[in-house]
């Protein structure tokens, strides 16, 4: 039980995040279908900080380094969503989806290159060990392992909610991902704002990637990106209504199923019931459509998301 | 000389200069690549991507076969191009074309292994579940306003999982390899009939599926440019509500829209793997050939012919990295560069603006250059 419990942490922790940055960057009007694309940049740089780090690194600036790193790549790469769709003009479903394949394929080839580069030819997998680097996240709270990723997502959650509904910054965002030529009559630089919130979306899934693949394991294999993860932060994101504080719940409830497939093996009347580890896997996605379909109906998308801004039309 | 800008005006012309463009600058951005990975062996290594199977010119027979199989390859990535452009032309992103895909592999290696059945009903079968697959997406689109591309993530995975556990039994998988069994070894009847295999140096890969793929690509063709309901497909798409009030039935046509673009995408599954030619192996993450798919689409500048060429480009390019000297490079280089050019095709409304712009062309011109260029990124 437990288990569960560290388990579905994590996974909110996760799914919050990245779901937490597709809704700034919705909110300003583009759609970030490269969550998971930026995730596994944000996830390859933390991992290529804790593994070159030295031993003698203390844990503090493990810490802060492999955060720091995978928040900046994290931002970086979305500026390759930012400028595409922004100043060219880009599809930004197109665009979304080549990130994607860019950041699987990059990931690979970088982290291939890097280890034959650190083996000296010897080894040539796309896999980052990082043992240390996995422990000194963590600390225990009675019987409980937690890590300091589940902290750090929780102070970036109050900060999102804080920031979304008590601050200018955030209204002139919404504004701009509702109807942009107004925002601009009243003097807001939409461009701005766009560009705010996908460097926002690029942090937030920087991080969740990073929190991805350390949390709960301590090497990573990186032909297989994040394995779907940012699609259904996305999913979270729509359940939550481009809320906060509604993802916040929507994230935890995806990571109650997320993780039984990983523990079912240990609660007793899940084990009895003889189910394939496999059907456990379909679950959240299972759920999340039939939720999807039922809560849909009334769903409100930000107006202006996905038409790139043009000063010039009506 | 007015001619030939003229000529540079016409969308159609812009639509591929733009394509070829992109390919051009993605191969130059790969070769740069190459070259920071290893210096000294780039240019060695880009020869070897683009000269691909055309190393064996010396040897006709080889290189005929090589040719074969290039365009066995990019059969199913040309039919998820076409079944992604067909529902785009409608407005939808069918991001589940992946899920259709994995349910057409499904489908079709489970009938042929399991129950023994004749390719033809096979390739049924997979053309008609994964027509079915993308209904459930056009369901919930039309009902329940779930938007296409979550529906279609959501399923893709659900489909992933499903494949798994139903070929993952002694009757279709070898289980210690967890890999499909050979459909020559267990059924032959199971193989599609071959096409000119003595042309491609008795390549037993070499089957009707070539001849499908264009049959279908122009079929789409037809239904998109020439019939009511390409026409109503394409109204839908530009605005759903005039259509709607045009007296169109919208939630028809998305449930049609994702059904044949489904059910193209079954096909494409079958016509790859009733070959032969690959075995399905358990995988953890879901068959990319959906996502290439898109790129191809966009890549052949969202017309049914264009994506014939997009995709036998993007396969020859795929290909061409099994060429590279593992020595100093990984084949992923090759995948790279794909995503590169997929990147680029996002400017090519920018790249228009650049080819017209010399001109000085009159304002009305340049106002209808923009609408057309919109349509197509549309």
């Amino acid at each position: 039980m437990i288990l569960l419990i560290q388990y579905t942490l994590i996974f909110s922790a996760v799914l919050i995040l990245v779901a937490l940055g597709g809704m700034f960057s919705e909110r300003s009007g583009i759609i970030n279908l490269g969550l998971e694309g930026i995730m596994v940049f944000g996830a390859m740089a933390g991992a290529m900080v804790m593994v070159l780090l030295p031993d003698t690194a203390s844990r503090f600036t493990i810490v802060t380094l492999t955060l720091l790193a995978a928040a900046v790549v994290g931002m970086l790469s979305s500026l390759l969503i930012g400028v595409a769709c922004i100043y060219f003009k880009a599809d930004q479903t197109l665009i979304g989806t080549a990130v994607n394949m860019l950041a699987t394929a990059a990931a690979t080839v970088i982290v291939k290159a890097f280890n034959t580069a650190r083996s000296k030819g010897s080894d040539f997998s796309a896999k980052l060990d990082y043992v240390r680097g996995h422990d000194a996240f963590m600390f225990n709270v009675g019987s409980l392992q937690l890590s300091w990723f589940i902290v750090v997502a929780a102070i970036l959650l109050v900060v999102a909610i804080v920031l979304f509904y008590k601050t200018k910054f955030a209204l002139r965002l919404r504004a701009c991902g509702e109807h942009p030529q107004a925002a601009d009559s009243v003097g807001i630089n939409v461009y701005a704002m766009r560009y705010a919130g996908v460097l926002m979306s690029g942090f937030l899934a920087g991080l969740g990637g990073l929190i991805y693949i350390a949390a709960a394991n301590s090497t990573w294999h990186f032909d297989y990106g994040v394995a779907g993860a940012g699609f259904l932060a996305l999913a979270v994101m729509i359940f939550g209504q481009w809320k906060p504080e509604r993802i916040a719940w929507s994230a935890v409830l995806f990571a109650v199923f997320r993780s039984l497939s990983n523990v079912y093996m240990g609660i007793g009347f899940l084990s009895v019931l003889k189910i394939p580890g496999t059907v456990y896997n379909m679950f959240p996605y299972i759920v999340s459509l039939i939720v999807l379909a039922f809560t849909s109906q009334k769903s409100r998308a930000p107006k202006a998301e996905g038409i790139p801004y043009d000063k010039g039309s009506r | 000389m007015k001619d030939n800008t003229k000529f540079f005006k016409k969308p159609a012309v812009q639509t591929i200069l733009a394509s070829v463009l992109c390919a051009i600058l993605g191969i130059i951005l790969g070769y740069i690549i190459l070259l920071c990975m290893n210096p000294g062996h780039a240019t060695e290594g880009m020869i070897a991507i683009l000269r691909n199977f055309f190393k064996y010119s010396a040897k006709p027979t080889q290189l005929w076969y090589y040719f074969g199989s290039t365009l066995v390859k990019a059969v199913p990535v040309i039919l998820c191009s076409e079944a992604i452009l067909f529902a785009y032309k409608a407005g939808l992103f069918n991001i589940g074309v992946a899920g259709q895909y994995t349910i057409g592999i499904l489908v079709s290696l489970y009938t042929s292994l399991a129950l023994g059945w004749n390719w033809f009903f096979c390739l049924l079968a997979a053309v008609i579940c994964g027509g079915l697959w993308g209904a459930i997406c056009g369901f919930f689109k039309a009902y329940c306003n779930v938007n296409e591309v979550i529906a279609g993530i959501m399923l893709n995975w659900i489909s992933l999982y499903l494949c798994n556990i139903i070929l993952s039994n002694e009757k279709t998988m070898n289980i210690t390899k967890s890999e499909t069994y050979d459909i020559a070894a267990k059924n032959k009847a199971g193989l599609l009939p071959g096409f000119m295999q003595s042309v491609f140096g008795n390549n037993q890969y070499m089957t009707i599926a070539v001849p499908i793929t264009v049959i279908v690509a122009i079929l789409i063709w037809v239904v998109l440019s020439k019939t009511t309901f390409g026409f109503e497909l394409k109204a839908t798409g530009h605005n759903k509500d005039a259509a709607k009030y045009a007296g169109m039935n919208a939630k028809r046509n998305i449930i049609l829209t994702l059904a044949i673009s489904g059910a193209v995408s079954g096909l494409a599954a079958s016509l790859f793997y009733l070959t032969s030619i690959e075995h399905y192996k358990i995988a953890s993450s879901v068959p990319g050939m959906g996502f290439s798919g898109i790129a191809v689409a966009f890549l052949g500048g969202l017309h049914p012919i264009g994506a014939i060429v997009a995709g036998l480009f993007v396969e020859y390019i795929t290909l061409g990295g099994q060429y590279l000297n593992t020595n100093y490079f990984n084949p992923q280089v090759a995948d790279l560069m794909i995503a590169i050019i997929i990147y680029l095709c996002g400017f090519v409304l920018f790249f228009k603006t650049v080819i017209n712009k010399p001109g000085k062309a009159k304002k009305k011109d340049a106002a209808d250059e923009k609408a057309a260029a919109k349509k197509e990124v549309k």
